[in-house]
């Protein structure tokens, strides 16, 4: 691939990102054009930026990657990428919504009256967002690599640098408008090619090289438990994602948030049907792929391969800047919102505490993946998630929906989730993808379950510790809200 | 056995570390019992001690559960069999003996919530006292139970606000003293629940006074625009009154101490506007808001004092047109909200007198804003002011936007 394309997209989908962010926001002079501005985010947009915020490298690369490597097996990561919103949707989004709370933390803390719950909360969520950084720095490395042939470090450094100059010189003043172009960015970069490619192949008729059937690699498939233990941690991780939730403080109200969901899930399955076509391609023209062990590069490999010249060139720049607007939304997204967490928490909550909040917040995951390997993409975020589902994620359900949550319960459950998810993480990464049981591999369908029940009994054994402000908290979460006035 | 020495010395060295730490335990509790000093600094302690933590539970004044607790510890600091507290209405807390008394003991009080002076009771009478006080439940008491009585008023700045009963087999002189002295200790810590509820009070009482000042002026000169407007132009003159209504319906609304920014962005458009009727195009106002932090809560009415400011002393004096700049930014964890005029600025001492609350009154918006805040997000969330003289004025307002204990 020509070198310069890889590098022209990235500074393309960096400048855009930038522009868009610092001059995003309307001026308005007149008092007719006051109304326009003091509009809220209508749920359209915000479901934009969710989606363009939640799209990272995993499912950009990673599950086009894994459906070249194992078949189905491989989309049920898009349907729990997707379902996930399901659950956000029936249980989490207008309730949260209408805690007035912005971070998870200060959810907890409001929810249990207790500053140890906000500082285990926390210490959480940063763990889940570093984790969850790691991947997409790995997609970076693996995308320099593959486009330009440069070191695999320098597309980690660039992520990092732009998303750092943005955050911190406050080019995120319209993070919605620039979430919602990310999303639009990359659904137009996967869809535009494959179409191409299929019109091409429809008109050629060129034959595949191979069965899309036949499994290119000899890895045994998933067996049920896998796949099972798989949908409870997307299902319930995505509950927990920090940076997704604080993007429901965006709209006005609950029911604003029930609607924006319903659309993210919308959204989502459009958007899962591309990854779906590109592996479904690769396994009949680029079965070859998974042998070299390349598969996560699928995705930007495909449309140079199928299509050649100048054509190829720039089917191929469209795919490197969704996967760069992939990387640099989410980690951005992310780092917004661990540094808000660590800045109130750690900073004092300033200005310059934000900013070096911010700093922190990307710099220490790029350590983490430089001293890493890039495994799987989707299979090392579906980890991240399941890591989620059992700490966050209990906190959220039980807090929203069960009174008798007790703050000794929460830390339990969340040290328990932590600690068995963590180890099972862990274990894992010494024993080596081959030596893994599977339990081991997947630990969501134990560990979830394990964090549920410690909380419920630690919290019947501590009832007296319930909060005396309960029952209004409790109707406050579940009752509608006096709508926002934003029209005469 | 080869190894009998080994297991030998390992057992001696177990004996001598256990002895040791016997040893050191043992001195170190000699110690601390030494520390506590002498007879008189312990009784000292004790009494102190005691005292204290009954004052906690009258720290909320004179009512039944505090008293509960209270009367528990004063007990044990007099000595006594049985001690009651009253208000001026009726027992609120018996502890130990003599609670077959409880009936009668409103009765016995009844002089002393009248007077003010320490009644003494001798074992000998009080059934025959009882009997006298004409009380219905009132009876003889069995032999045995006989005790003496002493009655101390509470006295709260002048008033009588209840009574200290202390039961005791005969009434010492020196009995009679300590329950007085534990009265007027009594009466000290109701006072000073009182004075904790009037600081409470009086800090409702600022906040409400603080929320919601449309000036006067303003009101005079909009409906002095208005009139101007009735003949000349009377459409005109209708829609402002509307827009009258509606300001002055937002800004005397009852409920809640806070609002959504999208709610103060309007009630700000409608007092532009009626500025602009006075003002003409000497007024200009550009707004860049972040659609993100419009749901953000904030303090009732927090925004257009600023903007009133910004008119009032920025543009006013000015010649010529002036600009205002209203910006809404998501700023992490926070919204940051700015307002900038090109007016004629301000001495940054005097503003800082302003602020300090030394002022003539001119600004009274700017201070009152900036209390606000400061009580409500804590000292580190005040306005942050830049002026100048003829250097206009740009002021900074960081609201946290996770507010989940303010409902909008």
């Amino acid at each position: 691939m020509n070198p310069v394309v890889g590098v022209a997209a990235f500074a393309a989908v960096s400048l855009a990102t930038a522009v868009i962010g610092f001059y995003g926001l309307r001026i308005s002079r007149t008092t007719g054009d006051f109304y326009v501005a003091s509009r809220t985010v209508r749920p359209w947009w915000n479901a934009s930026a969710i989606g363009g915020e939640y799209l990272s490298a995993a499912s950009f690369l990673g599950v086009a990657g894994l459906i070249l490597l194992s078949g189905t097996d491989a989309l049920w990561f898009p349907v729990g990428y997707t379902a996930g919103y399901l659950m956000l949707l029936l249980f989490v989004a207008a309730p949260l919504r209408r805690s007035g709370a912005y971070t998870i933390p200060d959810f907890t803390e409001a929810r249990l009256d207790s500053r140890a719950v906000r500082r285990v909360t926390s210490i959480v969520v940063v763990v889940v967002g570093w984790l969850y950084i790691v991947p997409q720095l790995h997609g970076a490395a693996l995308a320099i690599r593959i486009t330009t042939g440069l070191p695999a470090w320098v597309g980690q450094v660039a992520v990092v640098a732009v998303v750092c100059v943005t955050v911190v010189s406050g080019g995120m003043r319209s993070i919605t408008f620039v979430q919602a172009f990310q999303y639009w960015l990359k659904l137009t970069a996967l869809a535009v090619p494959v179409l191409f490619i299929l019109f091409m192949l429809a008109g050629n008729g060129s034959p595949a090289v191979a069965e899309a059937s036949a499994n290119p690699t000899a890895l045994a498939a998933a067996g049920p438990y896998q796949n099972f233990s798989l949908l409870v941690a997307l299902l319930f991780g995505t509950l927990g994602l920090p940076h997704v939730l604080v993007r429901f403080y965006t709209n006005p109200d609950g029911q604003s948030a029930r609607r924006t969901t319903l659309i993210v899930l919308g959204l989502l399955s459009v958007f899962y049907l591309f990854p779906t076509a590109y592996g479904l391609l690769g396994r009949m023209y680029a079965p070859g792929l998974a042998q070299s062990g390349q598969a996560d590069a699928l995705v930007l490999l495909l449309p140079g391969r199928m299509v050649g010249g100048p054509a190829g060139d720039l089917l191929s720049a469209l795919v490197v800047a969704g996967a760069f607007a992939a990387f640099l939304s989410t980690t951005s997204g992310l780092v917004v919102s661990l540094a808000g967490v660590i800045s109130q928490d750690v900073l004092g909550g300033s200005v310059r505490g934000f900013r070096l909040a911010a700093l922190i917040s990307a710099v220490v995951p790029l350590g983490i993946a430089a001293m890493t390997d890039s495994t799987a993409l989707a299979g090392s975020v579906g980890l991240v998630f399941a890591f989620t589902a059992s700490t966050i994620c209990p906190v959220l359900l039980l807090g929203i929906w069960w009174r008798g949550l007790t703050d000794a319960g929460a830390i339990a459950g969340m040290v328990t989730g932590a600690v068995l998810c963590g180890g099972a993480m862990l274990a894992g990464a010494v024993l080596g993808t081959a030596g893994t049981p599977p339990w081991l591999a997947q630990p969501a369908a134990w560990t979830v379950p394990a964090a549920f029940t410690v909380m419920v009994l630690v919290s019947r054994a501590t009832r007296g510790r319930v909060p005396r402000t309960i029952t209004r908290l409790m109707t406050r979460l579940h009752t509608p809200e006096r709508p926002l006035v934003t029209e005469r | 056995m080869p190894d009998s020495p080994l297991v030998a010395a390992a057992a001696i060295a177990v004996i001598a570390l256990a002895v040791a730490v016997v040893v050191a335990v043992g001195l170190k509790v000699l110690r601390s019992f030494r520390e506590l000093g002498t007879d008189a600094e312990r009784a000292t302690y004790k009494t102190l001690h005691t005292a204290s933590r009954a004052g906690q539970y009258l720290r909320t004044g004179l009512n039944p559960a505090g008293a509960a607790k209270a009367s528990r510890q004063l007990r044990g600091l007099l000595g006594c069999d049985g001690l009651a507290i009253t208000d001026t209405t009726g027992v609120l807390a018996w502890d130990g003996a003599a609670e077959e008394l409880k009936p009668a003991l409103m009765d016995l009080a009844a002089k002393v919530l009248e007077g003010g002076h320490t009644a003494v009771i001798p074992a000998g009478e009080l059934p025959l006292l009882a009997g006298i006080a004409g009380s219905k439940e009132a009876r003889p008491l069995a032999a045995g139970t006989e005790r003496a009585v002493i009655i101390a008023p509470i006295k709260a700045s002048t008033r009588v606000v209840g009574v200290v009963a202390a039961f005791a087999p005969a009434a010492r002189a020196g009995l009679v003293r300590a329950t007085s002295e534990v009265a007027d200790w009594v009466a000290t810590q109701v006072e000073l629940a009182e004075l904790d509820a009037s600081r409470t009070l009086l800090m409702e009482a600022e906040v409400r006074a603080l929320r919601a000042q449309i000036s006067p002026h303003f009101i005079y000169n909009s409906l002095n625009a208005i009139a101007s407007f009735i003949n000349t132009d009377p459409v005109r003159a209708r829609e402002l009154v509307v827009e009258f209504a509606d300001f002055t319906r937002y800004s005397f609304r009852r409920h809640g101490d806070f609002t959504t920014l999208a709610e103060e962005l309007r009630c700000i458009d409608r007092y532009l506007l009626l500025e602009r009727a006075r003002f003409g195009e000497r007024v200009q106002v550009s707004l860049r808001i972040a659609p993100e932090v419009l749901s953000t809560v904030i303090p009732f009415l927090s925004l257009q004092p600023l903007v009133e400011n910004s008119v009032r002393h920025g543009l006013e004096a000015k010649e010529g047109p002036g600009h205002i700049t209203i910006t809404a930014n998501d700023s992490g964890a926070f919204a940051e909200v700015t307002i900038e005029d090109d007016g004629v600025g301000m001495d940054p001492e005097k503003l800082r007198a302003v602020l300090a609350g030394h002022g003539d009154g001119d600004h009274v918006g700017l201070r009152n804003v900036d209390a606000r805040l400061r009580q409500v997000y804590g000292e580190d969330h005040g306005l942050v002011i830049e002026t100048a003289p003829d250097e206009g004025t740009l002021i900074t307002m960081r609201v946290p936007k996770s507010q989940p204990r303010h409902d909008a």
